[in-house]
């Protein structure tokens, strides 16, 4: 690739850009047809593919303005990583638009005669219900955009170097950000995956679902410098000293994610209420139990033990193969929230849970790519980009 | 008598490079029982001074899985062998109901080797050392930087060191006697 290691900008992404737009375009082109062939399938696996790549574009908001809040110094390098895939999030808000013609097709709640019948989905329906449904998917999507948008301007000020100083305005951005952040996902979340079955509930499922988006974006990130620097690019500024501190956040995030994971398990387990069992009784039938134990496995254990040494993480090929692992066990973990509701006996997987993941990746990533091309790779006015370049483990 | 006694080398130095290059010169020639002292700490002094990595995160990592163990095994012991309850109709053995326990003792004797084992590693408590001997050494804490080293070092010359620690620009050279 063209790196201009002077000024920190990438003159071409040689070619990659437009084999991933084809590919982007050719996925949900195909996936498109498969809504034709059998609707049901296609909105729950356009969902999980959705939801998928949305946990990443979310994950790159929350550690920009995590970044932000706490003034750090390590992670200037990497900024503008995280910005270029949270600047994905506009792109993400235009892609959720097939869903609202799926509504239907997703959630039972839905369907007026199913409510009529049904007494707990009645009491429900003042927060369940079509029309106020799209108003708060259209006011997440705008929400996060507009903070995305605003972090990103602020970024891009600083590297043309603005007189106004960029931090203290971006400092702002992410304080509020962060708190509508928190409440946001929280009820997309509840909104999207949990509504799926509406009558089962849990107060940690957006928690959960926070600690997945926060252990793919690092994952991802982990994963986009490895490619990078197999392609000569940031070599030196990118230090294992930073692969080491990706390496402990997708730790600390793997647990976190457990630690939800066990306790929106554990005192369903304890309390043994039918309509809170059922979630746990829907991934436990055939083959789903299969796929319960690999999360539990590849997602938690294996990593922990693996990652857990200090050699681990700062061994590029040892923490490339576990962030590989772990963001496939992430699309596991969505598959798994998803699909059981619409194959109850058993896991399946479909051609079109591929190509929507491949279409929506495609797309995704052409927008990660042209901001790559189109800005220094790093944010190369901030005033702590030297000490972030130096900076060491004790 | 005198000659018993036990001696300590204290040299000092102008600032942290003068330091830092002095401890790579104390290492290269073979000196184990050296340290460094200075107001503030300083960035590659470990590799300076040829420290190795402490040993304390596999002791910790070792007792708390030795403490998770042990609380699970109390656990498993007291309501499935010892005196076994039905609770809830869930079988004597629930692993799930086990867990914040077993994290719980995971955690307790991680935390209590973390901080017995570093006492131990930093040979501590003491209540004295020989360093504070030296009216000069009290600069540590403002402005001082100092290297010591003591004659238990199996290559202790004094001859030697005070000529290392010339060369290496070290000033106001003295010898404390414990």
């Amino acid at each position: 690739m063209g790196f201009d290691a002077e000024k920190y900008r990438l003159n071409s992404t040689a070619g990659f850009e437009k084999i991933v737009l084809v590919i982007g375009i050719a996925g949900l082109a195909i996936s498109f047809i498969g809504y034709f062939v059998n609707g049901d399938q296609f909105f729950h696996s356009y969902l999980t593919a959705y939801i998928f790549w949305l946990t990443l574009a979310l994950g790159g908001l929350f550690a920009v303005m995590l970044h932000h809040l706490t003034g750090a110094t390590w992670s200037v390098v990497l900024r503008r990583i995280f910005e270029n895939i949270m600047i994905v999030l506009p792109v993400m808000a235009l892609l959720f638009i097939p869903l609202f013609f799926g509504i239907h097709n997703l959630y039972h709640w839905s369907h007026a005669d199913a409510v009529a019948h049904d007494h707990l989905l009645q009491q429900k329906s003042p927060y369940l219900n079509t029309p106020f449904f799209i108003i708060r998917a259209i006011a997440f999507l705008v929400i996060w955009s507009l903070f995305a948008r605003a972090l990103y301007k602020s970024s891009l000020n600083q590297d043309a170097g603005y007189s106004e100083n960029q931090i203290p305005r971006m400092r702002r951005i992410s304080a509020f950000g962060m708190v509508v952040f928190a409440l946001s996902v929280t009820y997309a979340s509840f909104d999207w995956l949990m509504s799926l079955d509406a009558h089962w509930y849990s107060t940690i499922f957006g928690a959960y679902v926070f600690g997945g988006s926060v252990l793919g974006i690092m994952a991802l990130v982990t994963l986009i410098c490895i490619w990078l620097r197999g392609r000569n690019t940031l070599t030196e500024e990118i230090s294992t000293e930073h692969y080491h501190d990706l390496g402990k956040l997708t730790f600390a995030f793997a647990i976190f994610w457990a630690y939800m994971a066990f306790s929106q398990y554990f005192l369903i387990w304890y309390g043994n209420i039918p309509e809170e069992t059922i979630f746990y009784q829907h991934r436990w039938v055939g083959s789903w139990k299969a796929v319960s134990l690999m999360i539990v496995f590849g997602h938690f254990v294996v990593p922990f033990f693996i990652m857990i040494t200090r050699a681990a993480k700062r061994n590029l090929s040892m923490l490339g193969i576990m962030v590989v692992l772990l963001l496939l066990m992430h699309w596991v973990d969505i598959f798994w929230l998803v699909m059981p509701n619409l194959h109850h006996h058993g896991a399946h997987i479909s051609w079109m849970d591929v190509t929507a993941t491949v279409g929506i990746g495609g797309i995704f990533l052409w927008v990660f790519l042209k901001q790559m091309r189109k800005n220094p790779i790093i944010p190369v006015n901030d005033p702590k980009l030297k000490d972030s370049i130096k900076f060491e483990n004790i | 008598m005198a000659d018993k006694r036990k001696k300590l080398f204290l040299a000092e130095y102008g600032n942290p490079a003068e330091l830092i290059n002095a401890a790579e010169k104390m290492r290269d020639a073979g000196y184990k029982e050296f340290d460094c002292h200075s107001p503030f700490p300083i960035h590659g002094m470990d590799q300076a001074m040829g420290l190795k990595r402490s040993p304390l995160g596999w002791i910790v990592g070792l007792s708390a899985l030795l403490g998770g163990l042990g609380a699970l095994w109390l656990q498993w012991w007291t309501s499935s062998v010892d005196y076994r309850l039905i609770i809830s109709g869930k079988p004597f053995f629930s692993f799930q109901a086990y867990v914040p326990v077993t994290f719980g003792g995971a955690v307790l004797f991680g935390a209590i080797a973390a901080v017995v084992g570093m006492l131990i590693l930093n040979r501590l408590p003491r209540l004295h050392h020989p360093v504070f001997n030296s009216d000069r050494f009290s600069r540590f804490s403002d402005d001082g930087f100092f290297v010591s080293i003591s004659s238990d070092d199996p290559k202790f010359d004094a001859a030697e060191l005070s000529r290392l620690f010339e060369n290496t620009g070290g000033k106001n050279i003295e010898v404390v006697e414990y």
